[in-house]
């Protein structure tokens, strides 16, 4: 039972608290309730109507059972109608469970919207208050659309109590925070700041006694706190006169922190300090004053030292503001016994079991860095690494992975320091800061020797971090002979050591390790037998993982079949990396959100900036200042994920595959695959492409287009984002306006991980798409041959087949370019002759062509003797009207093949190039496999 | 402010005041999340923590944990008496209150909450002031009551 029991006390509810109480088991608990629900339940439901009173009462039941965590389904409705009640505690409950389960139920909402309304218009300053107070204390979107044109209006009405216009402030001053776009601040603004004098009435008069708001000694603590804080919102005053006065404001409160405590309470001190540190934030703010600026600094390296926590926590975190400052900065610099007393504080902050205070003292540690003291804070970085807590471990690793590369003067120190973070910290050691010590080391040739000899040395230990293999192999793999000289570090005491640690690591790891061993053997000629040996065992060349297998084969035929040149060529040294933003950077600003990190690139580099000029760190950091693909920066080395290298170029390495066929994969990177469906029906086709996210991440920001000079192609829109893994289908209508030559592009732009994807691709539109089949019989075809006879009417091409002629193949071939294959029109059965309409908008050309394969004749001297002249080759021919005549014939021995093509079209041509990319093709259609390489 | 969060040192929320507009099972979840990490704070650390893109400040009394969330510019040592000012009133108004005074009027300290802060902001700093209002509240009972039942 309650202790106290005052004011309006609902035993029932006392009396139900108390059994939930003395429930033993949560099974108890819940059986209670759900009696107490039950009953209830019934209350509402019964024909009796309820009192006031009862109504209050299981409402408030309601109410507590919720607040214990459990699910409620009902009552709402009886609460909405304690708002229209006329007492007071009625009406307080009813607000009070609807601001606690509020629920977005519209019909209940416009209920609760209408008691709201009506007690604003109540002229109650009671009712009007707890109204208020609703509004605020609920702050939804829902609430702001329905009053915020409302309060403004009760805020500065003449008539409304002080009170009430208080309250109305405070909440037209949530809405204004959730919904800024609802609250018509611009007609109210100047009308409110008006209140401003006002609410220092309110304060002076409603208290006439001012002791109400003085708090353990500090007048008014909260009002100074507020004023202060609004005084940030502004630039310091021009006007000198009160400049001047605030300077001396500011002063009064920094010299009552060195006044004695009128207190020994905590309240006392917390109150005066919590002004004294919104003054100095303010100071800092200003950012203008020197003597202000010193005097906080000084008040600050005081408090670094209170036995008091807070109060250590709290200087840490207006130091760091101090320190990011620019002009206060300098101040801070003369006075510099301070600030390495600070440092020295914040570094026994360390110390502090308190994770909160070492988190603080980082954030000073880095904020305060510079080249001077960069190599003790780093140093004590790594130190603490050791013992830091889980929580902080990799903002301390990207800390200390920043600050070693800002303010490396020789590399040899950042190598060490990122190898130490690597051998001390390995799990929290992301990709960012691996990745970054490779550019540097590639993009500096003075650190490569002495880069190759460390890693060499942390390899030795026998068990170190899959980083530090990863860091090794990529080194050891561009610079190992560097130390090959070294009889210890001979390149086969290198490769044992690097495959040692082989089978320990993971298949991205080995696939790396693999792209070294084929540098070695680029490198030292000498264990290219040992290391064929490994590549050509089981274990690699039978490989579960299929890019672990890719590379063994791939690998070990590249170093069985290239010459030195090649293998020089293709494995030679990774070019420099584009300078751009340091991607540790970019990931401890996400990190810490932007706010959050004092930012050294803009703030900092100006004040150190004459140290910085005669010194090319900057150079790799940050010449670019503009970075558009930070995000991945090695990645492009590696198989992972691959940037277009060449955004602009156009892709048409898989275009001939699709003259004779319609369905295939058109483009293929690390990233994205785009395949196609088409269908051609006349002068009109219908082109699906497929675009599938190889990725686990999504693509942003999808966008694409094409672009055509001759035909007519509409896209439909697509969907900015493609999920990973997932496929998206943009459909394309194609129309064939009149005869062209040049094929339509694809231009696709989006995101991927930040960075921007440009890919453009040749779509596989040629004239041949258009063509209508045609059957005719063999007098009318050889009648039309024989008519076609003017020379720009016929085009021949006389040409080497490159894989053996196969009849089946042949005619596919034929079928798939879009002509009708004619049997028995020729007499000589090897021959093989077809007819089509090309359909254009315009108008119709109609096409005849005849393939003649020699499997016996010798391969002519060149191509000196054009078929045409040959008397047994009936050439000329064509349909009434049409303008070109294809002829082609086949000569030679077995597997050589010539084409003759002949027209008075002008673009004919484009035919004739067509059907050489067919003829050229192998019998599958597919295009010789690339031999892809991976350095 | 954010959110208010009365908890005991077992765990069991006494009391909650949101100020932002969350879902059940959002509320829930920081709840659990904030009880756990303020519960497994030793007694001398400071009163603050970073959490997510908020400051936490808190500060215990007797049994129960009082835990605020406020936002990057808000003064912190304001906080620990705005936490300390709420404390006093729930004494003056119980007289000497327990953690069971909170339990079993919980309404009430709910109604004394919302006189001292709105919409998260203090809006009553003076005790004398606090009080009167919710004295009057519950005189305005007693002369329209029925009664005890």
């Amino acid at each position: 039972m309650p202790a106290v029991s005052k004011g309006d006390g609902m035993r029932g509810l006392a009396v139900f608290i108390s059994d939930i109480r003395n429930c033993k088991s949560k099974e108890a608990e819940i059986k209670r309730i759900n009696k107490e629900l039950a009953n209830i339940r019934s209350k509402f439901k019964g024909d009796k109507a309820l009192d006031g009173y009862s109504k209050k009462k299981y409402v408030c039941k309601l109410l507590f059972i919720f607040l214990l965590g459990h699910d409620i389904d009902f009552g709402h409705m009886e609460a909405v109608n304690l708002l229209s009640s006329n007492k007071y505690t009625e009406k307080q409950i009813g607000y009070l469970f609807i601001s606690v389960l509020v629920n977005s139920n519209s019909d209940l909402i416009r209920l609760i919207n209408n008691g709201i309304k009506n007690d604003l218009a109540s002229r109650n300053p009671t009712f009007m208050n707890l109204a208020l107070h609703c509004i605020a204390n609920v702050g939804s979107r829902e609430m702001a659309e329905a009053f915020a044109s409302e309060i403004p209006r009760v805020l500065v009405a003449g008539d409304t109590m002080d009170s009430v216009k208080q309250s109305a402030a405070l909440c037209l001053l949530r809405l204004n925070r959730t919904s800024p776009d609802l609250v018509p601040m611009g007609e109210w603004t100047t009308r409110v700041v008006h209140l401003l004098n006002d609410q220092h009435l309110i304060v002076t008069s409603a208290s006439i006694d001012l002791q109400d708001y003085t708090y353990y000694f500090v007048a008014a603590p909260w009002l100074s706190v507020k004023l202060l804080r609004l005084l940030q919102c502004y630039p310091p005053p021009e006007d000198a006169a009160l400049r001047s006065r605030l300077t001396e404001c500011l002063e009064t409160i920094l010299n009552k922190a060195q006044e004695p405590p009128k207190s020994k309470k905590v309240q006392h001190s917390n109150a005066k300090n919590a002004v004294l540190f919104e003054a100095i934030a303010l100071i800092i703010h200003h950012d203008s004053e020197p003597t202000l600026l010193v005097r906080a600094c000084n008040q600050l390296g005081q408090f670094l030292q209170h036995r008091e926590t807070n109060l250590r926590y709290l200087a840490l975190e207006s130091m760091c503001t101090l320190a990011s400052s620019e002009f206060s900065h300098e101040a801070v610099k003369t006075h510099m016994e301070t600030v390495i007393n600070a440092l020295k504080v914040s570094l026994a902050q360390f110390g502090s079991r308190d994770v909160s205070v070492r988190q603080r003292a980082v954030d000073l540690l880095y904020a305060m860095c510079d080249r001077s003291n960069a190599k003790q804070i780093v140093a004590e970085m790594l130190s603490y690494l050791e013992t830091a807590d889980y929580s902080i471990r990799e903002e301390i690793v990207l800390k200390v992975a920043i600050l070693a590369e800002k303010y490396a003067v020789d590399y040899t120190w950042y190598v060490d320091t990122i190898l130490n973070l690597i051998r001390i910290a390995g799990d929290y050691v992301s990709e960012e800061v691996w990745y970054r010590v490779i550019q540097i080391v590639i993009n500096r040739d003075d650190v490569q020797g002495y880069a190759a000899k460390t890693v060499f040395e942390a390899l030795q230990a026998p068990a170190c971090h899959e980083n530090l293999v990863k860091v090794g192999g990529y080194i050891l793999g561009e610079f190992g002979n560097l130390i090959a000289g070294d009889s210890r570090s001979s390149p086969l005491v290198q490769f044992n050591l690097l495959h040692s640690k082989f089978h320990l690591c993971s298949v991205p790891t080995r696939a790396l390790l693999l792209s070294a061993y084929i540098k070695f053997i680029n490198l030292f000629p000498e264990v290219k037998a040992t290391i064929q040996d490994v590549l050509r065992s089981d274990s690699q060349l039978r490989n579960a993982d299929v890019e672990l297998q890719q590379r063994a084969v791939e690998y070990l035929r590249l170093s069985c079949i290239a010459s030195t040149d090649i293998l020089a060529t293709v494995l030679e040294e990774m070019p420099p990396f584009p300078e751009r933003e340091s991607s540790i950077l970019a990931k401890l600003k996400k990190k810490k959100g932007p706010g959050k990190l004092p930012d050294m690139d803009d703030s900092r580099r100006s004040v150190n900036g004459s140290t910085d000029s005669t010194h090319s760190f900057t150079d790799v950091l940050n010449l670019n200042p503009a970075p558009s693909s930070g995000a991945n920066l090695l990645i492009d080395v590696f198989s992972e994920s691959s940037a277009p290298a060449a955004a602009t170029d156009v892709s048409e390495e898989n275009f001939p595959r699709f003259v004779c066929k319609n369905n295939g994969v058109i483009y293929e990177n690390q990233l994205l695959q785009i395949g196609l469906k088409s269908e051609y029906r006349q002068n009109l086709g219908r082109m699906y492409v497929f675009y599938g996210n190889k990725t686990s991440t999504q693509f942003l920001s999808f966008s694409s287009s094409v672009s055509s000079s001759d035909l007519n192609v509409h896209s439909k829109a697509v969907d900015p984002v493609i999920e990973g893994g997932a496929q998206m289908q943009q459909i394309l209508n194609i129309e064939c306006v009149s005869d062209f030559s040049d094929a339509p592009v694809l231009n696709i732009q989006f995101r991927y991980g930040g960075a921007l994807q440009n890919i453009a691709v040749k779509l596989p539109v040629m004239l041949n798409k258009f063509f209508q089949p045609t059957e005719m019989m063999s007098q009318d075809f050889f009648q039309r041959w024989k008519q076609l006879g003017a020379p720009q009417q016929e085009v021949q091409k006389i040409f080497k087949a490159k894989h053996p002629m196969d009849t089946e193949v042949a005619k596919a071939k034929i079928l798939g370019f879009g002509v009708a294959l004619l049997d028995g029109v020729d007499p000589n059965p090897a021959n093989f002759v077809g007819a089509g309409v090309v359909h254009t908008k315009t108008t119709q050309v109609g096409c005849l062509l005849r393939l003649e394969p020699n499997m016996q004749a010798q391969t002519p001297n060149g191509n000196a003797a054009p078929p045409a002249t040959d008397p047994s080759f009936p050439f000329g021919a064509g349909l009434p009207g049409s303008h070109l005549g294809i002829c082609s014939r086949c000569r030679g021995e077995q597997g050589d093949g010539f084409v003759g093509l002949k027209g008075t079209w002008p673009k004919s041509h484009e035919l004739k190039v067509a059907f050489d990319l067919a003829s050229f093709l192998p019998p599958d259609g597919r295009v010789c496999e690339r031999l892809l390489l991976r350095t | 402010m954010q959110f208010m969060l009365l908890f005991s040192r077992q765990g069991k929320l006494r009391l909650q005041k949101w100020y932002v507009p969350l879902s059940d099972k959002e509320k829930k979840k920081i709840t659990r999340e904030l009880v756990q990490t303020v519960l497994a704070r030793k007694p001398k650390m400071c009163s603050f923590l970073e959490w997510r893109d908020l400051k936490i400040v808190y500060k215990r009394y007797a049994s129960l944990y009082f835990c605020c969330a406020i936002e990057d510019q808000d003064n912190e040592l304001i906080t620990l008496e705005i936490i300390h000012r709420y404390v006093e009133l729930l004494d003056k108004y119980f007289g000497s209150v327990c953690e069971l005074d909170i339990i079993f009027n919980f309404e009430k300290a709910y109604f004394i909450l919302d006189e001292f802060l709105l919409g998260g902001e203090a809006q009553e700093t003076s005790k004398k002031n606090v009080l009167k209002a919710i004295e009057q509240a519950d005189l305005s009972y007693f002369s329209f009551s029925r009664g005890w039942i």
